[in-house]
């Protein structure tokens, strides 16, 4: 009897999922589009997390435009160009290469470099040890 | 020889990951640099909330340092600020005050019951105006010089240390002729 009365309220979650804003497209391409346009718009709001994910105001009113951009026929550059313009470089999570921005993009590569140096180094020296221990047994 | 550098590289690498993080520490990161730092005020014409009927656009910051208050009154922090905005417009400060996303009907109550410190209040009901600007959240406050230009902007409430800090060295000696 109790699970009876639990089910329904199990459900709940799904009503409230389906109350999610919804945008229609014309094309399917258009949806794949605004689906990946979101995902790499970071909300200014609710930092770290992709304006696909946030439930802020600010993060509802971008995915509106961007649904409406997508609609208009821009590109998705002019779409990343147009957040870019006015919430700078931090509103997207693939930042251009520039001056400023260049440590985002060479510290990975140096971090990696260094790791295989190291890697290399701790491998020639077990080549050069004699192998003596084995011979033993 | 050699071999006693290398030993360091790790202890090297180390403190610099170390300065670079520390001096990201005293920063507020949910405070973001305007993107429209020197460049005009977006080009806008949007109805005015207290001259019912008429618009407002870019000319009211012209010709005289003005503040860019973004409010509405289901933000709490707008509330909390609105004494001070009242002081700074008694002091000759121009605001204008942008009603963002707002009930026109309550953001005229809000006004007539608490003062009035805005020169003007042009209406962005759909937070268009808001988007242009790059508002993530009111209250935002911007400082725009004689010439329409965006100089700096502030996120969050506005107070007598935000003014004395950010913005009145800017203003001052350089006031309107």
């Amino acid at each position: 009897m109790r699970k009876l009365i639990l089910l329904p309220l199990m459900l709940l979650p799904l009503l409230v999922s389906a109350a999610i804003d919804v945008y229609q497209f014309d094309t399917e391409a258009d949806e794949q589009r605004f689906r990946e346009l979101i995902k790499e718009l970071r909300c200014p709001k609710c930092q770290n997390q992709a304006i696909s994910d946030s439930d802020a105001d600010i993060a509802h009113d971008m995915r509106a435009q961007v649904a409406s951009m997508i609609r208009q026929g821009r590109s998705d550059d002019e779409i990343v160009d147009y957040f870019v313009e006015r919430y700078g470089d931090f509103v997207s999570y693939e930042p251009p290469v520039r001056a400023e921005t260049l440590v985002l993009w060479l510290l990975p590569l140096l971090a990696l470099g260094l790791g295989a140096g190291v890697v290399a180094g701790m491998v020639r020296r077990a080549r050069s040890l004699p192998l003596e221990e084995e011979d033993d047994q | 020889m050699g071999k006693g550098v290398w030993v360091f590289l790790p202890l090297a690498g180390f403190l610099a990951l170390a300065l670079l993080l520390a001096s990201g520490l005293g920063k507020d990161s949910t405070e973001l640099k305007t993107a429209l730092a020197d460049k005009p005020v977006p080009s806008f014409e949007l109805p005015s909330l207290l001259r019912q009927g008429q618009m407002v656009s870019n000319d009211v910051f012209s010709g005289r340092w003005s503040l860019l208050n973004v409010w509405a009154t289901w933000c709490p922090t707008c509330h909390v600020e609105h004494p001070y905005l009242l002081k700074l417009a008694a002091r000759g400060v121009v605001i204008i005050g942008l009603n963002y996303k707002d009930d026109s009907e309550a953001a005229r109550a809000y006004l007539a019951e608490r003062g009035n410190p805005f020169a003007e209040v042009p209406v962005d009901a759909d937070g268009q105006m808001g988007l242009d600007l790059g508002v993530y959240g009111a209250p935002e406050t911007f400082l725009v010089n004689p010439d329409g230009k965006v100089v700096l902007r502030h996120v969050g409430e506005m107070n007598e240390r935000v003014w004395q800090e950010k913005f009145a060295p800017h203003i001052e000696g350089q006031t309107d002729a």
